[in-house]
This record gives C-alpha cells, structure tokens and sequence, in this order.
C-alpha cells in the first residue's frame, strides 16, 4: 500500500502521470538534479498506451507489436532513475500556486511543487448509441487493457465499432490472440478522404504508414469489415444481445453478439488541467477542447506545463519527445541550467518532435468521427452517471440553458463521478447545435477539484497547521 | 464473457464475490476478476436500478463501482486483487455508513 | 424611454427588487455584468431559515419566509423549496447552555420560531447523530430551496411583468444628471434612470465608493461541497453551534456540506480557488456529528463570489449621501432566504421612501 505520510512537503518538479509523457518527463527531471515525484494512478508504470509494460502475461512480443514494447524502455529508465515513483495515487486536487492534493490508500495530504507537469494523457471519445450502457458493451481502450494488464479475450460473439487506428490494432491483436471477431463496423464517413487526400503524399512518407498499411493487411484477411457504417445500436434485456447496424442508408442488420466494443478516437484528458484554470479552446479538427499551450508546454498558469495526450492528440513518441521538452522547461526555469543548455538538449527532442508528428494530420482528418455518433437524439444516453438523455438536454436548452453550466441547473447532467468526461463534448456540441453557435463560444463544464470523488474520511485526514485551525470565521 | 488468453505465470488469487469463491490472476483488477468470472453486471445504478458493467477500464467512466472488504464505491478496475479479498456488487443508492 | 429603475447586479436581490418594482408598475432595467444566478444567488447552499440569524435580521426573515412559503404564488415556480426544517445541534453541555440563552433572547424579542431541543428529541428529529451531541436548537418550517432555479424563475417572473434583464453588461460608473441618473457600461452605452438599485453583491462596494459612501465589504468565496447519493437518513437541514456547518440532503440522496470555510478569489476574473485545508476541517464536523457519512464520496466542491460585512448583516436602504439611489448587498452568506422580502423593501423604498419593516440596523452609514 502507497504511503503518503513518507513524501516531501515540496519537490522542484512533481509529474502527474505515468504514461510515456509522464515517465520521459519524470526521468529527465530527475536526472537534471530536480527533486521530483511522479504520481499516478495505477498500481505500475505505462498509462493507458503502454498499460501493464512491466508485467503483462502476454511475453510473446508479437503479439501485442512492437511499439507497445517501447514503453517497457522507458519504465525502466525511470525506474532507474532517482525519481519518486506514488503509485495507486489519485492526485485530486492542484491550486495556482502548486498545492497538490492526492490521496491514496484511503488517506490525503497536501504537498507542493515549484513546478508541475501534467500528463494524465487521452481518454476515449464518447460513444453515445442507443444501449451503449448495457453490460457487454465497453470501449475498445478497455478491451485492449484488459489483454495486456490480464490476458483476457472476450468470450463468445465479439463485434467492434467505430473508427480510428485503435480498431484496427485491437482487431490484429486479437486475430494473433485467436479471439474470433463477428464483424467490423466501420464508421469512418466516406467524405472524410475528401478532406484527408491533401496529406496522403506525407502521411505516405511517414512512419504511420508502413504500420499502417501491414496493419490494415492483417485484419482485412481475417476480419469480416463493413464500412459506411451509419447507424450502430446495442440491444438486450438487461446485457447485450444483438448488435444493429445499418450501411448508409441501408436496411438495419441484426447480429448476435455477447461484446460489442466502440472506438471513435481519443481526447485529451482535461479534467485536472482545467479545475486549475489552464486555458483550453476548441479544436475543430480533434472536435474537442485542448490546453492553450506553448512549444515548452507552458499553460496558461505559471509553473503548470502539459506534456503528451493531454496536451493534444499526437501519439506516444509525440508524448515522449514534449514531456521531455517540459522537463527541460522545468529544469531551465528552476534554474538548473542554463539557455544554452536547454537549447543544445532541445534539439533533439524537437527533431523526434517533428518526426513523429509527421503524417498524423491525414489520420486526424481521415477518422474524424462522423456528426450522427456525436450528437444522440431521443432517449440515447449522453451522461451516463445521473441517466439524462438526449431529448432531455435538449429540451433544457429549449427552457433556457445556455450552455452546459447553466444545464446543471435544470439537470444532474455531467454532475455525476465521472464530472463530464463521458458526457462534456456531446453535450458542448449538442447545445452548439441547438443554439447554432460555435462549441468554443459554448465551452465546457465548469471543472472545480476534486477531479476525482473523494471520502469526507479521506478529505478529513489532511493534516491541519495551526494557523489553518485558528483561521477558521464563523459563517 | 472473458476468457484467459494465456495461463497465468504466478499462482492464482482467491477472493469472494457476492459470497461465492472466484480465482483471479496476480495483476488482475477486481474488474477483470468479475468480466472473467463471468459477472455481467457489477452494479445497479441509483438513478433508475439499470445493471451496468465496466466500460472504460482506465478509471474515467465510473461505472465498475463495486464494495470492496466493506467499502463502497470502490473502482474495481482501480483496485487490484488480494487473497481474501470480499467483493460485493452493488444495488441502487449507497446505504449510508458502508 | 428611461426606465424608472436601473438594477445593478442580476442575483436574486436584484431579480426580486426588479419583480416587485415591476408589479407596482414601476419601468425597470436590470444590468447583470456576468448572467443571471452566475455568483453566489446561484452557487450557495439553499438554506431557507429563520434560525440563528442576527436579532437585526430576524423581522425581515420572519416576513421573508411568509413568502417562501408561497413562493409559487409569488414567481409561478415552487422553487424547489422544501420545509422540513432546520436544527443547531449542540455538542456539549455548555454549548447546549449557549442555544438556551439565545432562545431566550429570541422569545424576549416576541419571536417563537426557535424551540430548544434536548437530547431524546434531537434523536428523534435526527437518528443517526452522534452520540456526544446534546441537544440544539429546532426550527419548524425552515427549509432549502434550489439557489439557481430560484434565481431564474425571479427573473422570469420580473420579465413577465415587463422588467428587462440585459447580461453581459458590465456598470463602469454612475453621474447625476440634473433629476436623473446616468449609467455608463463597459460597452460604451450610457443608461438613463430616475433610480438605481445597487444589487452588485461582491462588487457593490465599487459602486458606494462611487456615491460618497465607502464601505468595508470583504468579497468572499464560501466554499461548498456535495456527496455522492446515500440512502436517505436526513430530513432536517442541520447547523453546529461553535464550529462552522451548514448539512442537508437533497431528495436525490445527495448530501450538501457547506458552512463557515472560506477559498480564494478574484474579483476581476471570477476565478476562486478551493482551500483544502478548511474544507478537511468541514469534513472533520461532518463525520464527528455523523459518522456514517465518513464513507460518503465528495464528488465536487466549488466557492460562489459573495460580499461579506463585518458585522456579517447586509446593507439594506438609501443611499447616504445621494436622492434616488438605493443598495441592497452584503448578505454574509445567508441572504438567499432574504431574497424575497429584499426586494419587496427595496420597491417600497424607491416608490413610497419609506418600508414597514425595520431596516436602521442595515443602514450604509453604520461603518
């Protein structure tokens, strides 16, 4: 069990996140001399992309590929290095002035750091359809944690839906696994190669596409694909049993199913950055709010950076090379070294940069989900937490809500545990719809700590100062 | 509803869910452990007693709230497992004081 | 044409004053600079009481609460108003002696809202107290409402009857013109009026030291917190007595814990920041008095924007120094009850120059 009590009270840099941002970061950090902690939820390093790196039961690399091998480089680098690793550690709470609340092991304390980097990385898109909340039906991000982390492959009949890379790779691994996948439905609109064709030659050039194309090959031999895909629907009685589809327009095609498992990209995981005031915008191409950040991954608060996902959709080399860069910023800003120095180290960081984002705006533009899977209509679920459907929010919007704050006032919408990380962009870009109005003059839930739920007994056990005690007025 | 792809290197965890014995691998969640014990829904929710199940698997969705050795609300795919571990699924509103 | 009233400020004092100034008939603007309910009218715990306030307040809450009451008569919207009324708990014997003497105090002044409660009836209004808690003070009647809905049907009520509210609309300055009062806002537009109601709650001391008449109002970010849904096992809204509390839970099972605990803030951006350390120190007296929340998730916290005086009661009356300029602010964190009665007292004010009710206590010019 993780032991709070043990930590510093201050550290030079602390790092939110063990994803490959958050251990590239971390690593340099420490090795510039910063006195630096790295926090994370899971019990071992990784994050979500290289989930499990250190003890996956799948040994046989192949299976898995080659890149989700990379981050066992980079754990063991940063378990080499003389970072603080905080394990099972939920970190809930940061102010402006770097006060860090965490807890873990059913208690919390407060510490503070002369400069955070944030890189809680990428969650899934929301998927709304109709029965999207019906057991048996998970996101495929899941379903791949649930291989490396333990080796499980769904049982029985098993369809996926969506569109994106992650599909396809989830779909190779499992042929190599030898789980039968029932169908493929590709949601992908046909007129996003319109707009994706003008990057085809540089994504062509770029890493992405040999591993592209090989992937691609693999599961078009073994895995029945329907593209076009226009409308996707989870039935059952209380689990899945059926998987409802159309092509286009076409008539609706049942299939019995036991897993149904959706993809439809990731978005950055904003939550934290935003309870502690960074400023976001929209993204029109990603479709969804992202930190305001510099070339260093400086945010808008002084001494909070961002690096990885979380900053941006880019991929984990992407993520690597920024929370190196961050770390460097760190390092520079807290006096460690010199510009000289931090300059002459960027170099590199910033060629690897460039290298592995080259080619990716063809992906973007190709797997930019299509309007009908984002924006739910009738009794489609949109926040999952407190049940509130489509019809609803829209009707709220029609009895005077102008945006999604106002919204919780007529509904539990995004008032849930899960604070709008499954609900926040359906319903942004419901109410833009509604209002005809842009979703960044929309924007988003209002996000305040704790980022994450918290017991009263958990919040009780911060250790007080005195001078807290005796500052208490009288209401 | 998932099956193991591989054997488990390590000997297997023993813990109770819902009163009846269920084996798990090491470096399971208590999530996992349910999806390969075969428990289809680990929760009702306390709006409508809708069963649901582990969505996300990353912490994020809130939905494989389980009871974990007497406390509540726990996120099973947060949790790893223990040898005699008691996991409890969980039905509509929280009783207080659990 | 100039409206007869200019309302700074588009909280629940501001939408009441403008809902009963409209009712008498009289042509009124309301300038929210931010939207309507956006600060502490919208943000705050919900309390609807009559207990423990300053003796001063105490006529004005009584009056109050007979519109609470019928509130749906009044702005067409039940407001999410709930009475199952409020309990002081008292934890020890001589906090117990406390709550007697300020019964007392309250009967001598011909109110009998409070009753002192002791140990076997304390149980029986709240079951799962702690066992140390030795009796309190019981209020019938008293209540909560919901603090955004409240604030918006005010509003809607006040349109209806021919007020306009305009938001986005930031009051830079204020000038006598000749009878009238011009007020000037950020968009460059200059507004005409015969009144002004100063309702700028957290800002309103910018308008005061605008007229000649400064006041020490302290901005303040009274932080709140909210559980996950629990079983039911509360009726009543709950308060202590020596520490800071304001506890209840919702008909959803979710438990709202507020009190005394104060975050930071800025003025200029809105922005307010959460102090951990005086919230653990709320979640310490929730889980002393009842300690089977200890296990209850706080699934979110937040601080409204809210102006404080020092004597903790609001400024409520005409201006000091100016004819024709009225202010209602600085309600320390307990003005939502008042909200209803506020604005009656305001329209009575600007309309006939005199209120029933008794406002000296309240006066600008006691600082």
């Amino acid at each position: 069990m993780t032991d709070l009590a043990h930590l510093k009270d201050q550290y030079d840099l602390a790092v939110v996140g063990a994803g490959p941002a958050g251990l590239a970061a971390a690593t340099l950090g420490a090795r510039f001399g910063l006195t630096t902690v790295l926090f994370d939820e899971q019990a071992t390093p990784g994050g979500q992309i290289y989930r499990a790196v250190t003890e996956t039961p799948l040994r046989e690399r192949a299976l898995l590929g080659e890149d989700y091998w990379q981050g066992a480089k980079l754990a063991d680098g940063f378990i080499k290095g003389s970072a603080q690793y905080v394990p099972g550690a939920t970190v809930w709470s940061i102010s402006h002035d770097r006060e860090i609340g965490v807890s873990a092991g059913g208690k919390a304390r407060l510490l503070t750091a002369r400069h955070v980097i944030l890189a809680t990385g990428a969650l899934e898109r929301p998927f709304p359809i109709t029965g999207w909340t019906l057991p048996g039906v998970m996101t495929c991000g899941a379903a791949q944690i649930l291989l490396k982390s333990s080796g499980l492959g769904p049982d029985g009949k098993v369809v996926l839906a969506g569109t994106g890379p992650l599909l396809w790779l989830l779909a190779a691994q499992y042929r190599r696994a030898g789980v039968r996948i029932e169908a493929m439905l590709e949601t992908t609109p046909r007129r996003n190669w319109l707009a994706a064709l003008p990057y085809l030659p540089k994504f062509l050039q770029s890493r992405y596409a040999a591993k592209g194309r090989a992937l691609l090959r693999e599961v078009k031999a073994s895995t029945r694909i329907e593209r076009g895909v226009g409308a996707v629907a989870a039935r059952g009685d209380g689990r899945l049993r059926e998987v409802a589809y159309r092509v286009g327009r076409g008539r609706e095609i049942r299939l019995e199913a036991d897993a149904l498992l959706l993809h439809q990209g990731v978005v950055p995981n904003i939550n934290l950055a935003s309870a502690i005031g960074c400023k976001h915008h929209w993204d029109e191409t990603q479709l969804c709010f992202t930190p305001e950040i510099d070339e260093w991954g400086r945010s808008s608060i002084p001494g909070v950076s961002i690096a990885g996902d979380g900053g941006g959709i880019a991929g984990a080399e992407a993520a690597t090379e920024s929370g190196r860069l961050a770390a460097l910023d760190a390092a520079w800003q807290l006096g460690k070294i010199d510009d000289f120095a931090r300059d002459r180290h960027a170099g590199p960081y910033r060629e690897a940069l460039a290298a592995a984002l080259y080619g990716r705006r063809f992906l973007d533009l190709l797997y930019r989900p299509a309007v009908r899977f984002r924006h739910p209509a009738g009794d489609t679920l949109v926040c999952r937490c407190e049940e509130v459907t489509a019809e609803q929010v829209l009707d709220a919007v029609k009895g005077g809500a102008v945006g999604p704050n106002q919204l919780k006032a007529f509904l539990r919408c995004g008032m849930g545990p899960c604070q709008g990380r499954l609900c926040g962009l359906t319903v942004t870009e419901l109410i833009a719809k509604a209002r005809k109005v842009a979703p960044d003059e929309i924007g988003y839930y209002r996000l305040r700590p704790p980022v994450k739920p918290i017991t009263v007994a958990e919040l009780a056990s911060i250790p007080q100062s005195d001078a807290a005690r005796k500052a208490v007025v009288r209401g | 509803m998932f099956r193991r792809l591989v054997e488990p290197e390590r000997a297997s965890v023993r813990l109770m869910v819902d009163g009846r014995p269920v084996t798990a691998a090491p470096g399971d969640s208590v999530a996992a452990a349910l999806l390969a014990a075969s428990v289809v829904a680990c929760r009702t929710t306390p709006v409508s007693g809708t069963p649901r199940a582990p969505y996300c698997m990353m912490g994020i969705c809130f939905d494989c709230l389980v009871t974990v050795d007497g406390v509540g609300n726990r996120q099973g795919c947060l949790t790893r497992v223990r040898e005699g571990m008691v996991v409890a699924t969980q039905q509509g509103k929280r009783e207080v004081g659990r | 044409m100039a409206p007869d009233v200019i309302i700074i400020g588009g909280g629940l004092h501001g939408c009441s004053a403008a809902l009963h100034l409209a009712r008498r008939g009289a042509t009124v603007l309301v300038l929210e600079k931010d939207y309507v309910g956006r600060h502490a009218s919208g943000v705050n715990a919900g309390g609807v009481r009559r207990l423990g306030r300053d003796l001063a307040e105490i006529p004005l809450s009584v009056a109050s609460m007979e519109l609470w009451h019928r509130i749906g008569d009044l702005v067409d919207d039940d407001c999410g108003f709930e009475g199952h009324g409020h309990l002081k708990i008292a934890e020890s014997e001589a906090e117990l002696e406390t709550l007697k003497a300020r019964v007392a105090a309250v009967r001598a002044l011909g109110f009998t809202h409070e009753a002192l409660v002791d140990r076997r009836q304390l149980r029986e209004l709240l079951p799962a107290v702690a066992d140390h808690c030795t009796g309190g003070i019981w209020c019938e009647g008293d209540g909560a409402a919901q603090p955004y809905r409240t604030t918006l049907a005010f509003r809607r009520a006040a349109e209806r009857a021919g007020a306009v509210v305009s938001e986005g609309v930031h009051v830079t300055g204020l000038r006598r013109e000749n009878a009238r009062w011009q007020v000037a806002t950020a968009d460059g537009g200059a507004h005409l009026a015969a009144a002004v109601v100063n309702c700028a709650g957290a800002w309103a001391d910018r308008l005061a030291a605008a007229l000649g008449e400064p006041v020490p109002l302290i901005p303040s970010a009274f932080m709140l917190m909210i559980s996950d849904r629990r079983a039911p096992f509360i009726k009543p809204v709950v308060g202590a007595t020596s520490r800071p509390l304001s506890f209840k839970q919702f008909a959803n099972g979710t438990v709202m814990i507020g009190g005394g605990y104060k975050g930071a803030l800025d003025r200029e951006t809105n922005w307010t920041e959460l102090d951990f350390r005086g919230l653990a120190q709320s979640a310490q007296t929730v889980a002393d008095l009842f300690p089977v929340m200890r296990s209850a998730q706080i699934v979110r916290a937040w601080a409204g924007i809210e102006a404080r005086m020092p004597d903790d009661i609001p400024v409520i009356g005409p201006s000091s120094t100016e004819a024709g300029v009225f202010h209602a602010f600085g309600f320390s964190g307990h003005g939502f009850q008042l909200g209803p009665i506020s604005g009656a007292i305001i329209a009575e004010l600007v309309t006939t120059g005199r209120t029933n009710l008794p406002i000296e206590p309240f006066r600008i010019t006691r600082f």
